[in-house]
């Protein structure tokens, strides 16, 4: 149908390795870029805050995330450690006077140095026992941030982010946030689509798959495992400085306890392995269905169709990730990327489907 | 630094540390026969709590009936686990199993005080609160019976291993493609393995339970057991005992000097430092089999 590939000729490297061959992918592409650009104007406040902002940055930690679970196949459980680091040394820099800019990327990298120190254990062990470092490491995070005074300002404590200005401009009000998270989102998004396209790539690709035939063929497993730890520790330090700056604009250490590590590593296996279009869905399935779910029960139980206490309600969250992390896993393990894709699969040769792709 | 304080910190954590280790053995149980990282057992071992909360009180079933019974119950939902979830994900890589171990770990977590109510249930199992005085110590007396059934159960599991049935689980974590050739059924085997780890689960969440009342916090003794299993080694059933009796005293002296320096809280820290140490050291633990894949 529309995504007909009748006319479309690769007859340069360059056209035949670009990322969307398909115009009508194209178009999406540009359509999705023009109403994320238009979004303050289109929707209202309370959509843009509360619902479109998180799901930006949270797509972009799980864009990070999914670099390191997908690409190079490392399982991590301790992602929101590492988010949590990035958000604080932020507004620590921020606070001792340098700009945004500049704080950012330092918190990035502080969060890259210590993710790096959760990718050395990686270097000794893998699968079973690098799950259980990375939650041991999450433990041990957490309680330093919330225990040194320096940093978190006790465990009680809340953090306020200081108020900063990007490029010149005073960053205030939910449509100026929504364009510094829009920013860093694009950016992360147009990094991990050109991955896979690139040397660093595919040598991920090679480590994920059996990484002593990586080494084999010459691509350095310890080297291309740590630097995959690095990239997405980056990712997420920056991701977490975002969410403290522009969406929570206070941090507490509770915001990056391991239930926050779980959510990040639901949205990746829901939305699917090493696929961009998935961390997206992902992010916005783990995101939104509680709070879909929740209005949907309360608004069933002010109805008084569904009798269901408080204690139900305040439980559905984590009933919910669990059972899309339980469900994806036995029924779709490539997540919702592979339903878009299938789907895509079905439209690119309809009304043909005996000429399989 | 007095002796006496000493001695009772290290004798307590001692006690609580075999507790953890009944919590552990579900875990080692499970890794043993399948492979399989069972990051489940914390949230299993919550949900054994809370049935036999659910049939003692609610139900008022005699004390001794609900234990039978929860114990049953836990024993058939270890193996329907592995029946409905676990045989679909035979073949798919490592980490799709440690998530969806870790996936149900989470639903379990919310269901369960969904079902029954999130606030603390007292558990009486006829344990008196009277501390044991022995000499100048003072010792829980449900820490005592707690260790001591421990020590029972996880001797039992090992007398398991001794019988044909246990043979068999052995053979299967020995090398499953050889146990099938001999007629083995490896499903069987490692079905029955997730059984006996629901009991070990049901056995932990009681006694815990009656320890600290049943709610959603007993799922966090995964990762005290994750510490014990691992140092232990998580195939070593006679690991666990040593390295649980090891993870609980460091637990309890570690924060009885420090905390008052510190200001607290250095208690939580103990299993997770546990685990890193081990990781750098000895990945296999003190007792495990030396085939950890390294790259």
């Amino acid at each position: 149908m529309f995504y007909r590939l009748a006319g479309i000729r690769h007859t340069r490297y360059a056209a035949d390795r670009q990322l969307w061959p398909v115009p009508v992918d194209r178009a999406q592409i540009a359509a999705l870029t023009a109403f994320a650009a238009a979004a303050p104007l289109l929707l209202s406040n309370l959509y843009l805050g509360s619902y479109l902002l998180p799901w930006i940055i949270w797509s972009t930690a799980a864009l990070g995330l999914n670099l390191l679970m997908g690409w190079a196949g490392q399982i991590h459980l301790g992602y929101a450690a590492v988010m949590a680091i990035g958000a604080y040394s932020t507004i620590h820099i921020v606070r001792a006077g340098l700009p945004f800019e500049l704080a950012i990327i330092g918190g990035g990298l502080l969060s890259a140095v210590i993710g790096l120190v959760f990718g050395f254990a990686a270097l000794r062990v893998k699968g079973l026992y690098l799950a259980i470092s990375t939650l041991a490491m999450q433990y041990l995070v957490d309680w330093i941030v919330s225990h040194v005074q320096a940093i978190s300002g006790g465990s009680q404590a809340t953090l306020q982010a200081p108020a900063f200005r990007v490029l010149g401009l005073p960053v205030a009000g939910d449509m100026m946030r929504y364009y510094v998270a829009l920013a860093v989102c694009l950016v992360v998004t147009s990094f991990l689509l050109n991955v896979g396209r690139t040397s660093f790539g595919r040598a991920l690709a090679a480590v994920r798959e059996k990484d002593f035939a990586a080494a084999i063929v010459g691509v350095d497993p310890f080297y291309f495992k740590l630097l995959a730890f690095w990239c997405s520790s980056f990712v997420g330090g920056i991701a977490g400085a975002v969410l403290a700056f522009c969406y929570y604009r206070a941090v507490t250490p509770e915001q990056f306890n391991l239930d926050v590590s779980i959510q990040a590593v639901a949205m990746v296996i829901v939305g699917g392995l090493g696929s961009v279009i998935g961390s997206y869905l992902g992010a916005a399935l783990v995101l939104l269905a509680p709070i879909m779910l929740n209005n949907l029960v309360a608004a069933l139980a002010r109805a008084g169709a569904l009798p269901m206490s408080e204690e139900v309600l305040s439980h559905i969250p984590l009933i919910l990730y669990g059972g899309l992390i339980v469900g994806f896993l036995l029924f779709e393990p490539l997540g919702l990327a592979k339903v878009y894709d299938n789907l895509r699969n079905y439209f690119l040769v309809w009304p043909f489907r005996h000429a399989r792709r | 630094m007095d002796l006496m304080y000493f001695a009772e910190l290290a004798m307590n954590g001692a006690l609580v540390g075999l507790m953890y280790a009944l919590v552990a053995l579900g875990i080692v149980l499970v890794f043993k026969s399948s492979g399989v990282a069972n990051l489940a057992q914390g949230a299993l071992a919550m949900v054994g709590a809370y049935v036999v909360w659910w049939l003692a009180d609610p139900l008022g079933a005699p004390l001794w009936a609900a234990v039978v019974v929860g114990i049953l119950i836990m024993f058939f939902f270890g193996r329907a686990f592995e029946r409905l979830a676990l045989r679909r994900m035979i073949g798919q890589p490592v980490i799709m199993v440690i998530m969806l171990t870790l996936g149900t770990e989470i639903l379990l977590r919310g269901s369960a005080p969904a079902l029954w109510g999130a606030q603390m249930k007292r558990m009486d199992i006829g344990i008196g609160q009277q501390p044991i005085v022995l000499g100048d110590m003072l010792i829980n007396r449900a820490y005592l019976a707690g260790g001591v059934v421990a020590v029972v159960l996880i001797g039992l599991a090992m007398l398991f291993f001794n019988s044909r049935q246990g043979v068999m689980l052995r053979a299967v974590s020995d090398d499953q493609t050889a146990s099938w050739a001999v007629g083995i059924s490896v499903e069987r085997a490692i079905g029955v393995s997730w059984g006996l780890a629901g009991i070990a689960a049901a056995c932990a969440g009681i006694l815990w339970g009656s320890v600290q009342g049943v709610d959603w916090t007993l799922s966090l003794l995964l990762i005290k057991a994750l510490a014990v299993a691992i140092l232990g080694g998580l195939d070593s059933i006679g690991g666990v005992v040593i390295a649980g009796v090891a993870v609980g005293i460091l637990e309890n002296v570690i924060p009885g000097y420090i905390d008052p320096l510190v200001g607290g809280g250095t208690r939580d820290l103990v299993a997770s430092t546990v685990i890193l140490l081990t990781m750098l050291v000895r990945p296999f633990g003190l007792f495990g089999r030396e085939d950890i894949e390294r790259v």
